[in-house]
């Protein structure tokens, strides 16, 4: 390892916003030829540190010093000079234009289209990437427009690349033709760091990895010489039990019977097709499948929010034993009728809260219309809700003032969790509650369900990790292209059975 | 009978305050500005030009005009006003991220304002008793055609017999277009006015290209204003005459799908419309001549409805059209 040259070294980089320290002192090595995993969990400041790297952060304090030489990187200019490529997570890329246009954006001199298109053919022959150079952005998979990505900083000659959880969008199939480009890459001499959270990659693809916690550098290993043990321990600072609490199903019965459930999509696609199972109180339903099985459509029927197709039954089974057909009933409808519902959905600042608005307006969305004179809004009990939400759910927020879009994934997660918990509903729908979040903010929002469960909610857990889904549900609901593929006991479930219940329809062979 | 060799021409000089107007903004929201300044801009840019004018033929007195200055100057003194006007819509909307829509429409008023102000003020110091200024030894330099266009029949009529100013338009609308279309620079203009933060991480400066796309598109408006007071109006400013026409080129930009060279045709066509109702027999009923005036509006309505239900991404406006730029948030 030692005779590998220093490509980049960070010392004692300082960077914050407003009251919120994103990195603090700092300090890391980055050589040529290998691959190093930068290893944190949410919020811990990795994106923000390789950020300044390429220049669209300038650090507060700090030195960055590139091949021997200090460096200033003002701007990504100043970044693509000192040879530095960055594949952001949510990609830059310009929809209406076309892969080409996108990979020579920002460069100088006369335009060239032709010669660009033929620079970039090689260097996709070069490293076994299949890109259309023609192909405008917006007809894209995601896995084209990472190619795109990563062939833009490889037209810039970049020779150190910067990945930012590049595997979160693939397909298992597709993350192994990246790493592949990957090693290639590292072979080829270039320095590479790639942004993570899923161990497995780590040990996979790297050599190092470099830990952050809170902002701060902790260390770095090698990676054939560590543990996933010793990689937790030093990303979440201390020991966690990975167990997660699984209490017995309190009093459970039928809450809601969902019969013959089918909705098909505005380009006629059939994403539900002939669906039926119940959800009983007092326990926690999760529901598996591979993504786009058909999970956000069920989710959403049952909420109010998704057109379903004629003799599609949603019954609502209240404690009395009354039956309410709610099926194409919008969600106000349905909460006049005194049922309530909390729904946690996927997409938590486009659906779920308001990112313009604070933690307390957000919280008004929900109460608006219960309280105070008519035709003004009551203020006090949302201030308090969400100074609860806050301290309860410890949210990492500079006030409950604070626009939510600021607050960092699972932050915002948090709040919107909080918030729909305290309407006390009856019925309560999550769809990948935990995406995106650490293992602290994971397992605080695992107990919320679990408290939920015990009150005798019904909870419904959409989820994508299996190990997870097996730890926490009463039972499991398995999807396979928009059918039912079996509904198994959470407690005698295992791995291979649900998987092959979620690739393969009533899991025969 | 329909006379179209007469109703082209005229219609063409309908059109040029609209192109120059339309291509102006449609530079302009390339880079993501939404300028609803530009009825201001045309305003500023014409009485800027009325003012030099003003001023050089009064220096001159009865003396004859020097007609490289006769034009030289107004045309100056019109860039610059505009030029005033694009740093002032630049400052509030990118330095300091004002809200488009507020700033553009305020520019409106105030340019709107600032015609019919100075256009007083010149119109008490000329000392006339007609509410407006005549500067037509002005004009007759702007409107100074090509020699033979007379001897040439129809031909000459509808292709020749226009001033400067109109191929001007033209000619600046297709540059306009060639540069988005085939020049690295317009292909960075429309990665900022697409996707400010793609242009950012890039390396392209974004707040350059909105200063520098919005401060051209209102120089090239403005002049749509000055080809209006000195060609089309013969010289003779009264104030509010200018109406609408700002409006009718934002319009533009959307029937346009904001290609310059499309705007030429559409500018054209909506000169057309706006004098349609003179062409019209209004058999004795002179209450349906201005209904007929109506037809350039709702053509416009029509249109925006047409454009609306289009579904092609490529004929949609910038999508990051009208919102400001913040690198530093998450």
């Amino acid at each position: 390892m030692e005779d590998k040259k220093i490509a980049v070294s960070l010392r004692d980089v300082s960077k914050r916003f407003g009251k919120v320290q994103a990195n603090s002192k700092v300090s890391l090595d980055i050589y040529n030829g290998e691959i190093l995993a930068l290893l944190g969990e949410n919020g811990s400041g990795k994106t923000t540190l390789m950020n300044m790297l390429a220049g669209l952060y300038f650090p507060d304090e700090g030195q960055i010093v590139i091949n021997g030489q200090e460096a200033i990187i003002a701007n990504p200019r100043d970044s693509f000079k000192y040879g530095i490529g960055m594949v952001h997570q949510h990609f830059k890329l310009v929809d209406v234009l076309t892969a080409t246009e996108n990979i020579i954006l920002g460069l100088n001199g006369k335009l060239g289209k032709k010669q660009a298109r033929e620079k970039i053919v090689e260097i996709c022959d070069k490293y076994g990437f299949d890109l259309d150079p023609d192909k405008k952005i917006y007809d894209m998979s995601v896995s084209e427009k990472q190619t795109v990505e990563i062939v833009k900083v490889l037209y810039r000659n970049a020779s150190i690349l910067i990945l930012d959880e590049p595997t979160a969008v693939l397909t298992p199939q597709e993350v192994e033709k990246l790493f592949n480009v990957l090693r290639k890459m590292k072979a080829d001499g270039k320095a590479i760091v790639i942004i993570t959270h899923k161990l497995h990659e780590v040990e996979e693809l790297s050599d190092k990895v470099a830990v952050l916690r809170k902002g701060k550098y902790i260390g770095t290993l090698i990676t054939k010489e560590t543990t996933i043990q010793e990689m937790t321990d030093m990303m979440v600072g201390e020991s966690i039990n990975l167990d997660i609490e699984r209490p017995d199903p309190v009093n459970p019965k039928k809450r809601i019977e969902v019969k013959n459930l089918s909705v098909v999509s505005d380009d006629g696609l059939k994403k539900l097709d002939d669906v039926s199972f119940d959800i009983n109180s007092g326990e926690i339903l999760g529901i598996a499948g591979i993504s786009g099985c058909g999970q956000k459509e069920l989710l959403e029927a049952i909420a109010g929010l998704q057109k379903t197709c004629d003799g599609s039954s949603i019954t609502y089974i209240g404690d009395d034993g009354s039956k309410e057909e709610i099926v194409g009933m919008d969600p106000l409808k349905v909460s006049r009728m005194g049922i309530s519902f909390s729904f946690v959905p996927e997409d938590r600042l486009g659906m779920g809260l308001v990112g313009n608005m604070d933690i307390v307006n957000n919280m008004m969305l929900r109460s608006y219309r219960n309280k105070g004179i008519p035709g003004f809004v009551e203020r006090k009990e949302p201030r308090k809700l969400a100074e609860d939400v806050v301290n309860e759910l410890n949210v990492v927020t500079p006030g409950i003032t604070t626009p939510v879009r600021r607050l960092s994934g699972g932050n915002v997660q948090k709040v919107l969790v909080g918030r729909e918990i305290a309407s006390a509903p009856k019925v309560l729908l999550t769809a990948y509650a935990v995406r995106g979040l650490d293992i602290n903010s994971s397992l605080m929002i695992y107990d919320l369900l679990n408290q939920q469960k015990k009150k005798g909610v019904a909870v419904v857990f959409v989820g994508e990790d299996l190990d997870v889904l097996l730890a926490l549900s009463d039972r499991i609901l398995v999807m396979c292209g928009g059918k039912v593929s079996g509904i198994i006991d959470g407690r005698t479930a295992d791995k291979n059975k649900v998987g092959l219940l979620m690739t393969k329809l009533g899991g025969e062979e | 009978m329909f006379n179209l060799v007469s109703f082209i021409p005229r219609a063409v000089a309908q059109g040029i305050p609209l192109m120059f107007g339309s291509t102006g903004e449609i530079i302009t929201q390339k880079s993501g500005n939404l300028n609803l300044g530009i009825p201001g801009v045309m305003y500023v840019g014409a009485m800027s030009g009325v003012i030099g004018s003003f001023y050089y033929e009064q220096s001159v007195g009865k003396g004859n005009l020097n007609p490289f200055l006769a034009v030289f100057i107004p045309l100056i003194c019109s860039l610059f006003g505009s030029l005033l006007m694009g740093l002032l819509y630049s400052f509030l909307t990118v330095t300091l991220k004002a809200n488009q829509n507020v700033t553009g429409l305020a520019m409106t008023t105030f340019g709107v304002g600032f015609g019919n102000f100075f256009g007083e003020s010149l119109i008490k110091i000329s000392g006339l008793d007609v509410p407006s200024i005549a500067l037509s030894r002005t004009s007759a330099c702007f409107s100074a055609k090509l020699p033979f266009a007379k001897s040439m029949g129809w031909f000459g009529k509808v292709f020749l017999s226009y001033s400067f100013l109109a191929y001007l338009a033209i000619i600046v609308s297709i540059v306009a277009a060639i540069v988005l279309k085939k020049t690295r620079v317009g292909l960075h203009l429309r990665a900022v006015g697409e996707s400010p933060e793609t242009a950012d991480a890039a390396g392209i400066s974004v707040s350059k290209y909105k200063y520098l796309a919005t401060c051209i598109g209102c120089m090239i408006a403005g002049l749509g204003g000055l080809y209006y007071v000195m060609d089309y109006a013969c010289g003779i400013w009264s104030n509010d005459a200018f109406g609408d026409r700002g409006w009718l080129a934002i319009a533009l930009v959307i029937f346009a799908i904001w290609k310059p060279d499309v705007g030429i045709f559409a500018s054209i066509l909506f000169g057309g419309l706006y004098i349609l109702y003179l062409y019209i027999p209004s058999m004795g009923h002179m209450e349906y001549k201005e209904l007929y005036k109506m037809i350039p509006y709702v053509v416009t309505l029509v249109v925006l409805i047409l454009s609306s239900m289009r579904n092609k991404r490529e004929n949609q406006p910038p999508a990051k059209l009208g919102l400001p730029y913040f690198r530093e948030e998450r």
